[in-house]
C-alpha cells in the first residue's frame, strides 16, 4: 500500500435558508445592529469608471421572481484590476474599492440591484485577453449549493465573441443567458439581467 | 446592557493582519460530499435547482482572488451575540461558545477570513420581520454576529443555544437546533455557506435539509462535538465546530508549471 493522501474533505454546503437575511444584511430582516454594514454600492466618490447599475431578478421553475435571494458579485475595477494580491497583473490598484457587494431582493418583486462600476477587461494566464465581466454567487432557500455564474455586457459584442469562457458554452443560443442588457434610465446606464434556475432558458452557472 | 460583564475582547485584536493567499489555482470540488441541487425530500429545492450540467471552469483569476476584508469592517461586540443586541438584560438561553478553526484541504489554517453567523434565538424563533413562528422574539438577542480568523485559522464567538423550530416541509419536519454559517477563505471558489449542528440532538437523523446531505462522514462533519475544555466553568457550554475550505495549489510560477 502506498501512503495516504489524506486531504481533508471541503465541509458540506448547506442551504442559507429564507433568513439569511439576518447574518447577512441584517437591516433588510428589520433590525439595525452592526455599526458597520455591507452593501450593494460598490463605489465611493473617488472611484474611476463608468458608473452603472447592475438590475435583475432570479426566476424559479415557473418563471417567479425568488424574493428571499441573496446576490453577491466580485469584480475588477475599470483597469482591470482584481482588489486582491493574487492578481499579479498590470492593471493600477485602486484604493478604495474593493470590488465586491451583496445584496438581498425585495421582498415584493424580487428585484436586485447592484451600485458599481463597469470592469475592465483581464488577461487570463494564458495571456488571453477575457470579456469584461461579474462574477455573481447565489444562495437562497432552497438552493443547496450556492451557484456561479458571470454577468458580462451587451455592448462588448466582439470581446464577448472572443471570450474563452462564453466560447466553452456549447451550444452558443445558451451563451446570451450571461449577457446583461444595456440601457439609459434617467441618465443612468443600466444593466438587466434575468438568471432563469431552470426551464429552456436556464442560465449557464459553473462548476468553478 | 448588563454592565458588570466585560466586553468579550479578543486580545489579537490589534495585532497587523496577516494575509498570506496563494494564486494557484483551487482543488476540484468533490460534489459527491455536497447535497444535489435536485433533492426532493427538501420540497423548496424542486423549483430551484438548475437541472442542465454544470460548466467546468479552470480557476481563472475570477476564481482565485475574492474580497479581502479587515478588523475595520468589524465592530467591537461583532462576535458576542450575548451582549451585541443586549438593551435591558442578558438574552434568554444556556450561554453557549462556539469555536473552532478554519482549514484549506491541505490542512492549512486560512488566517483573516471573515467568518458570519445567525441564528434563531433559545425558543426557535428568528428576529426577521418573515419569521411567524409563535415563540417569543426575545427583546435582548438579534442573533447574528461576525468574526475575522487570527493568522492560525482559528475563531470563536459567544450566543444562547438557539432552539428548534417547526417548518413547512412535511407536517412534523422540525429544524434541529443550528447557527448559520457564511465563510470567504481567500478566493471567491471557496466562497461556502452551511450550517453547524450540536451533538447528541435527536431532530439530526430526522432533517429533510441536514439528509440532503449524501455522504454519512459529510453529514458529521457538520455536527459540533461539546468541548467541555473550552468551556467556561460556572458560565458557559462550548462546541467545537473546524470549517474546511477548498484546497488550493501553490503560487504558480511562469517558469515551473510542473510545480502546480
Amino acid at each position: 500500500m502506498p501512503q495516504p493522501l489524506n486531504y481533508l474533505k471541503e465541509t458540506a454546503s448547506q442551504t442559507a435558508g429564507p433568513y439569511v437575511h439576518i447574518g447577512l444584511i441584517p437591516a433588510m430582516a428589520g433590525f439595525d445592529i452592526f455599526e458597520k454594514n455591507f452593501s450593494n454600492v460598490l463605489v465611493t466618490p473617488a472611484t474611476r469608471g463608468e458608473r452603472i447599475t447592475l438590475e435583475g431578478k432570479v426566476l424559479d421553475g415557473t418563471g417567479t421572481p425568488l424574493r428571499d435571494v441573496l446576490l453577491e458579485i466580485w469584480q475588477a475595477n475599470a483597469a482591470g484590476r482584481y482588489n486582491h494580491p493574487a492578481d499579479r497583473s498590470a492593471g493600477a490598484l485602486e484604493q478604495g474599492f474593493r470590488g465586491w457587494g451583496r445584496a438581498g431582493s425585495d421582498f415584493e418583486s424580487g428585484l436586485v440591484t447592484f451600485e458599481t462600476v463597469k470592469p475592465g477587461a483581464i488577461t487570463d494566464r494564458a495571456g488571453r485577453k477575457c470579456a469584461p465581466h461579474v462574477n455573481v454567487w447565489i444562495v437562497a432557500r432552497g438552493i443547496n449549493i450556492g451557484l456561479n455564474t458571470r454577468l458580462y455586457f451587451s455592448d462588448e459584442e466582439a470581446a464577448n465573441a472572443a471570450d474563452p469562457v462564453l466560447n466553452l458554452i456549447e451550444p452558443p443560443v445558451r451563451r446570451k443567458t450571461l449577457v446583461a442588457a444595456r440601457s439609459e434610465r434617467a441618465g443612468k446606464i443600466v444593466y438587466s439581467f434575468t438568471i432563469n434556475l431552470q426551464g429552456p432558458d436556464e442560465t449557464v452557472f459553473f462548476d468553478v | 446592557m448588563n454592565a458588570q460583564a466585560p466586553a468579550l475582547q479578543d486580545p489579537r485584536l490589534n495585532r497587523p493582519e496577516p494575509f498570506a493567499p496563494r494564486d494557484g489555482g483551487f482543488f476540484q470540488r468533490d460534489r459527491s460530499i455536497h447535497p444535489p441541487a435536485h433533492a426532493p425530500g427538501y420540497k423548496s429545492s424542486v423549483l430551484r435547482s438548475p437541472r442542465q450540467a454544470l460548466l467546468s471552469l479552470e480557476s481563472s483569476v475570477s476564481e482565485i482572488t475574492g474580497p479581502v476584508f479587515g478588523h475595520n469592517d468589524l465592530g467591537p461586540l461583532d462576535n458576542d451575540l450575548i451582549r451585541n443586541y443586549a438593551k435591558d438584560g442578558d438574552p434568554v438561553g444556556e450561554r453557549t461558545i462556539i469555536h473552532g478553526r478554519v482549514l484549506d484541504e491541505t490542512g492549512r489554517g486560512v488566517p483573516s477570513t471573515l467568518v458570519e453567523f445567525w441564528q434563531a434565538n433559545a425558543g426557535g424563533r428568528y428576529r426577521h420581520k418573515k419569521d411567524t413562528y409563535l415563540a417569543p422574539v426575545d427583546p435582548n438577542f438579534g442573533g447574528c454576529g461576525r468574526a475575522l480568523t487570527d493568522e492560525t485559522g482559528y475563531y470563536y464567538f459567544r450566543t444562547v443555544k438557539p432552539g428548534p423550530y417547526p417548518w413547512r416541509n412535511y407536517v412534523n419536519s422540525w429544524r434541529p437546533a443550528h447557527i448559520h454559517f457564511s465563510v470567504f477563505g481567500s478566493g471567491f471558489a471557496q466562497r461556502l455557506i452551511t450550517q453547524m449542528y450540536f451533538e447528541g440532538d435527536p431532530l439530526i437523523p430526522v432533517c429533510p435539509i441536514l439528509t440532503t446531505i449524501p455522504d454519512k462522514d459529510a453529514l458529521d462533519r457538520l455536527v459540533a462535538p461539546l468541548d467541555l475544555n473550552a468551556s467556561t466553568p460556572f458560565d458557559s457550554l462550548a462546541y467545537r465546530f473546524d470549517i474546511v475550505l477548498r484546497g488550493q495549489r501553490s503560487t504558480y510560477f511562469e517558469n515551473r508549471s510542473e510545480g502546480n
